[in-house]
């Protein structure tokens, strides 16, 4: 009874190790692969198409609103101090370090990140990663370092999208519905902003970008693997909701601790 | 049809987001891309408290040019400020550059109040008339301070 | 004079509990047709899948050309591998790709033939396995036996030394049956490719066979010519060649 439930630890243990050095692993082979001849160039302007492409009317959409929201929470906190001429530096800060590269991520994972992982988990139980297999076709190499490529196009191209929209939303709010003058809110921006806001904020894309892509390839092309969510069509959607659940959390984590770094 | 609207919407993609791109970085950012072309001078004060580099440089509150770099100058004790001067601007040998701030609160400058002599500053040369920051937050807190310890 | 190109020797293979390969013996020989036979669930893909890689044995040794392939350097089984093709049970097609990009996939991700010459070997194969008008249609708008020529047609257009084919006859008419049947013979003779089939079509799969195998209960319990495997008296054999006994489900 007690041995049985100390192996049960020790098997744990030994399936997060192996787990984690698959993932790595897998990481580093499509990294590698990105720069192996032939170069997949028409398969990386689909996979931006269906990733950056796509996504653009949804982060139009999402930007506005969260700027237009944070012009409203901003100036009714900001005039208590009598100092709502701060509005634009209070928006286009918060969107440009964190809401910016944070919720573009979270939006191409719910978007495309889901769609990814549902296409690897179906092609590998349909055989169609062992079919590459036989051909002699690296699959991580075919289904991974495209992907990982657009992907490192599309987000921060996204991310940059939001940040301007989300500061033309906060002006929509700011100056428009609530009367700051639109000369203040735009000083403001680009007065408060500094080089290093901006590049922190493509930091974190490019690295949103990596681990979005990764664990959602990751989870659909071992989907085979990991026989607890069931197999066939129910482990494809408990691999799926795994790469999702897993990639906003890790978004998060990994926002604390890149900004914990910069600063 | 489909590859050529597919190609399409990533030309969109791209144009958009890198202008969006570029407005951050040179808009926002403040990269100076365009002006690359200043000469540098340097500045000595007594206390630089709370300038950065990248600060304005201005004169009769027009931006000039940049704060290139901060140091301590080992040998005087004296805080050595580079300053980035836009190409068409000409100092006088004898301008007087003074740390300020804007507003009570705001970031720190330098502002440059022009001389009258007839000989200019080249790239590399001192500037020698300086002004030291006004610490303000030490003359607040003393009034504050000083205040509260009466009542 | 035939010399054995790939053998199989005391291969065992266990998931979780269920020993599926418990000391498989077998040996196919060069430019011959070996075909498998066996009852449903007995391991033959399992089987076919050890010999290209795509799992591994828990024990045992398997040997191409004399070689382990257990012991081959990286190099020497992506040369191994270029001389196999394999053709799925269930296709395993890309459903996301044309029927053309399909075919062509094997030419087209190695960057070794230009484009018109990879045009025109698609549609060799694809005239003749009689599915040249499917070209720009996706696999999920094909029917069973259309989809399974399709497999056909990828596996045979690398031109392979090796084809190794899982069942790739079911789900087919009489009628294309035959021709799929008459297609690896007439190839194999132009070719001389070397193809392992695991097949139910018995006994039309034994007049364009030279080998026999039938597997058992993980084991290899026959090996020989289509002739001497019609004649055995074998009990079970005989049964299961003849479709008579009944069949226990367990």
């Amino acid at each position: 009874m007690i041995t049985e439930s100390i192996r049960k630890v020790g098997s744990g243990t030994i399936d997060m190790i192996e787990g984690t050095g698959r993932f790595f692993v897998f990481l580093f082979s499509g990294i590698f692969n990105i720069f192996t001849f032939p170069f997949q160039l028409w398969k990386i302007i689909e996979h931006t198409w269906f990733m950056g492409a796509r996504s653009m009317g949804v982060i139009l959409l999402t930007g506005t609103f969260t700027g237009m929201v944070l012009g409203l929470q901003g100036y009714y906190t900001l005039t208590k101090f009598g100092s709502e001429g701060m509005l634009g530096s209070a928006v286009a800060l918060t969107l440009i370090r964190e809401l910016g590269p944070v919720l573009t991520a979270i939006m191409i994972t719910a978007r495309a990140g889901s769609a990814i992982a549902a296409e690897i988990g179906v092609m590998r139980i349909s055989e169609q990663i062992d079919a590459l297999e036989t051909m002699d076709i690296n699959p991580v190499r075919f289904v991974f370092s495209p992907r990982l490529v657009a992907a490192l196009i599309s987000f921060p191209l996204l991310t940059a999208l939001f940040d301007a929209i989300g500061i033309f939303g906060g002006f929509i709010t700011g100056s428009w519905l609530l009367g700051i003058n639109a000369g203040i809110y735009i000083y403001r921006v680009a007065d408060s902003v500094v080089m290093a806001d901006i590049t922190g904020g493509f930091v974190k894309s490019f690295a949103f970008a990596i681990t979005v892509t990764t664990i959602c390839c990751y989870r659909g092309f071992f989907t085979h693997l990991q026989t607890s969510g069931g197999f066939g069509a129910k482990g494809v959607s408990s691999s799926t909701t795994r790469a999702v659940v897993n990639s906003c959390v890790l978004i998060l984590i990994l926002d604390y601790i890149i900004t914990y770094l910069l600063l | 049809m489909k590859k050529e609207k597919m190609e399409f919407y990533v030309g969109i993609l791209m144009i958009i987001g890198l202008s969006c791109c570029a407005y951050l970085i040179i808009v926002l950012g403040g990269a100076n891309v365009i002006n690359k072309n200043d000469y540098r001078v340097f500045a000595y004060f007594s206390s630089v408290a709370g300038l950065k580099a990248g600060a304005n440089v201005e004169m009769a509150g027009v931006e000039i040019g940049n704060v290139i770099s901060i140091s301590l100058d080992m040998e005087r004790l004296l805080a050595k400020v580079e300053l980035g001067i836009r190409e068409n601007i000409k100092l006088a040998e004898d301008v007087l550059a003074s740390v300020k701030t804007s507003g009570v609160i705001g970031d720190k400058y330098i502002n440059l109040s022009p001389g009258g002599s007839e000989i200019f500053l080249e790239s590399g040369d001192t500037i020698f008339n300086t002004e030291s920051a006004i610490d303000i937050e030490a003359l607040v807190s003393k009034y504050i301070f000083g205040k509260k310890e009466e009542e | 004079m035939t010399s054995p190109l790939i053998e199989l020797k005391n291969i065992h293979k266990k998931f979780g509990t269920n020993h599926v390969m418990q000391g498989v013996d077998l040996s196919i020989n060069e430019g011959e047709i070996t075909t498998i036979i066996g009852k449903s669930g007995t391991g033959k893909s399992v089987l076919l899948k050890h010999i290209i890689g795509l799992m591994h044995q828990d024990s045992g040794k398997i040997t191409f050309s004399g070689k382990d392939t257990g012991t081959m350097t990286h190099k020497e089984r992506r040369a191994f591998k270029q001389r196999f093709s394999y053709m799925f049970q269930e296709n395993a097609l890309f459903d996301s790709m044309t029927i053309y990009d399909n075919i062509a996939l094997p030419l087209s991700e190695k960057a070794v033939f230009p484009r018109d010459i990879i045009r025109a070997k698609v549609k060799t194969r694809m005239e003749q396995l009689d599915i040249g008008e499917t070209a720009s249609k996706y696999p999920a708008q094909l029917s069973g036996g259309m989809k399974k020529r399709v497999a056909l047609a990828r596996a045979l257009v690398t031109e392979p030394d090796i084809v190794l084919f899982d069942e790739p006859t079911t789900g087919l008419d009489p009628l294309r049956k035959n021709g799929v049947h008459k297609m690896i013979h007439s190839y194999q003779k132009m070719f001389g490719f070397t193809a392992v089939v695991v097949s139910h079509e018995i006994p039309d799969i034994f007049t364009i066979s030279q080998k026999v195998a039938m597997l058992d209960k993980g084991r290899i319990i026959f090996q020989g010519t289509p002739e001497e495997i019609m004649n055995c008296e074998v009990e079970n054999i005989y049964s299961f060649i003849h479709g008579k006994g009944d069949v226990e489900f367990e």
